[in-house]
């Protein structure tokens, strides 16, 4: 079993934000990043296959030098070797883009399955995964809270709203899209850490030709949609005077 | 020409969809607007539409019948081909995201997701959408001739607002889909387990978040809960680690509520949590972060440490 699992590398949830000069992208240089959080389940996903089908789990990632930060995570948590498609310009790139560029690296190796989190914690699009499919040739099902394989065809548990669920049947080679909360995470040991070095990390350069198919002409903090009563002093000051608008304003207690 | 996608299940049309429909008269302008319904025997669906748009295109087939990816992306991919909308607007909501994308590329397109405003009318406009978990808003623009998708976000156009006119022609579309192209094969919906609570039907709700920061501080939050007669909620994290039960979850995977009043413990509001519920009357929102999306929705904000907050509200409760 050979499972591809890409993963992005977002700002930390501690960051705020702060825009560059012509307000159009973050300051990158103030961020610090981690690994996005519905990736981590993904790997932590293709890990247990891996421990119950054999094979190898592949770290898939496309984005700038920086990236390599999360694909050491990934390789330190116990993925076996890892592609990386390395370009400054991917840090914006949209979906159409990072599905190509990961597309084109990641076609010859001929996986049989492809794990993804369902959206990225930064821009989120949650378009990337299924680009990735249509551009693989291969079926798809998103928001995935169980997988199960057998002999060649995977029966995936899908998500759906307000608490309701599906279960779905498909072919192998396939990609899923992995909900957050799927299994627990593990962490990487110091054993793993020192196992990662000597991992190999491929690099592959970004095919040219690639368009964007969407610009961000403006980036801001957003608007209140409400008049926010913001109320400040002491956590007793604050308790009592919540504690009476709530009585006697919004007549909500 | 703008073209949406109506989304229906068992032949009812959802709220989305009609919130898609009011986007679009926004979007519009003098163009006309369009709305295709897909399924099998949906035509009550489609006449739902009639008077909120210049035609419906319904499209029956039976590879339609119980949605799967590969069917819907062929039948809008043939749609499109053949009425060449400027744009395709789809409800933000699970389907959308499991196909669409499929679709935009099939057709040349670019997809813009989880779009919350436009801005302008027609060829010119740009659209809000939430970035870095709501922490900022971008202002987007598409690039390239193809076909311009968009998907809005819950909630973000309301469904009430939809114009209505004179009832326009509903017009049966053929489409050819081969069954055996249809990779996915999906079963019947189930819910997992009896609901032992409606958090639709509760008055107040205390909902925590990743500020709480360990299991053992959920009983802090159950002590305010108690105070203040209030069914206790969370967000997806808080469910995902196990420290409290999934039907207890409000956001887009969970719960939709709306109930009296709303308060929001360390819960930063990302977009799928916003979308569950930013319809409560009042929402008060403890947070330690300032910049917190969450506040944006709240009537009443306090920031600080909920871990003093939170006792000194129980006392004043009980008072």
């Amino acid at each position: 079993m050979k499972i591809a699992v890409c993963i992005k590398q977002v700002p930390t949830r501690e960051w705020q934000p702060r825009l560059n000069d012509a307000k159009t992208w973050i300051r990158e240089q103030d961020a610090s990043y981690e690994l996005n959080e519905p990736d981590a389940y993904a790997l932590e996903e293709a890990l247990r296959l891996r421990e119950k089908h054999n094979g190898e789990v592949v770290v898939c990632a496309a984005g700038p030098a920086r990236v390599q930060q999360v694909i050491r995570e990934a390789l330190a948590r116990g993925a076996d070797r890892a592609i990386h498609v390395e370009d400054e310009s991917l840090a914006s790139a949209d979906a159409a883009v990072t599905s190509a560029a990961l597309a084109a690296a990641m076609a010859d190796e001929r996986f049989d399955l492809v794990l993804t989190g369902l959206q990225s914690d930064d821009q989120g699009h949650a378009q990337v995964g299924v680009m990735l499919a249509e551009r693989l040739q291969i079926p798809h099902s998103t928001i995935i809270m169980e997988v199960q394989i057998e002999a060649s065809r995977l029966r995936v548990k899908r998500e759906l709203e307000g608490g309701w669920f599906q279960w779905i049947g498909m072919p192998l080679p396939a990609l899923l899209t992995i909900q957050s909360g799927i299994n627990q995470l593990r962490y990487a040991t110091l054993k793993g850490i020192m196992a990662a070095k000597k991992k190999e990390i491929r690099k592959v350069p970004l095919a040219g030709g690639l368009a964007a198919t969407q610009q961000i002409v403006a980036l801001a903090l957003p608007t209140r949609s409400k008049q926010t009563h913001m109320i400040a002093g002491s956590a007793p000051e604050a308790a009592k005077e919540l504690v009476r608008r709530l009585r006697e304003e919004a007549r909500a207690l | 020409m703008i073209l949406v996608v109506a989304e229906q299940r068992d032949g009812k049309l959802n709220r989305a969809t009609l919130e898609t429909v009011a986007a679009a008269q926004a979007l519009a302008g003098a163009d006309p607007i369009k709305a295709v319904v897909l399924g099998q025997s949906v035509g009550a669906s489609a006449q739902e539409l009639a008077d909120a748009v210049s035609e419906v295109l319904l499209v029956e087939h039976a590879t339609l019948a119980v949605y799967t990816p590969d069917a819907f992306a062929a039948a809008v991919q043939q749609v499109v081909a053949s009425v060449k909308p400027a744009y395709v607007l789809f409800p933000h909501t699970y389907q959308t995201r499991d196909f669409a994308p499929v679709a935009a590329l099939r057709i040349n397109g670019t997809l813009m997701t989880d779009v919350t405003g436009i801005n302008g009318t027609g060829a010119g406009a740009t659209f809000s959408r939430p970035m870095f978990q709501g922490k900022l808003s971008a202002e987007v623009r598409h690039q390239g001739d193809g076909p311009r998708c968009v998907t809005i976000q819950i909630g973000a156009f309301r469904a009430d607002a939809v114009k209505r006119g004179n009832a326009g022609p509903v017009t049966p579309v053929a489409v050819d889909i081969d069954a055996s192209t249809i990779r996915q094969t999906p079963e019947a919906p189930f819910k997992e387990a009896k609901q032992a609570v409606d958090l639709g039907q509760a008055e107040r709700i205390l909902a925590v978040g990743r500020g709480i920061k360990s299991q053992e501080n959920i009983a802090i939050a159950e002590r305010l809960a108690k105070a203040m007669a209030a069914e206790i909620a969370a967000s997806r994290p808080i469910c995902d680690s196990g420290w409290l039960p999934m039907d207890r979850q409000i956001g887009s995977s969970g719960q939709t509520v709306a109930p009296k009043l709303y308060v929001a413990l360390g819960i930063s509001g990302a977009i799928q949590h916003l979308v569950g519920m930013k319809g409560a009357r009042t929402i008060v929102a403890i947070n330690k972060d300032a910049d917190a999306p969450i506040f944006e929705v709240a009537d009443y904000g306090i920031v600080g440490d909920l871990f003093e907050i939170v006792p000194a509200l129980v006392s004043e409760l009980e008072k």
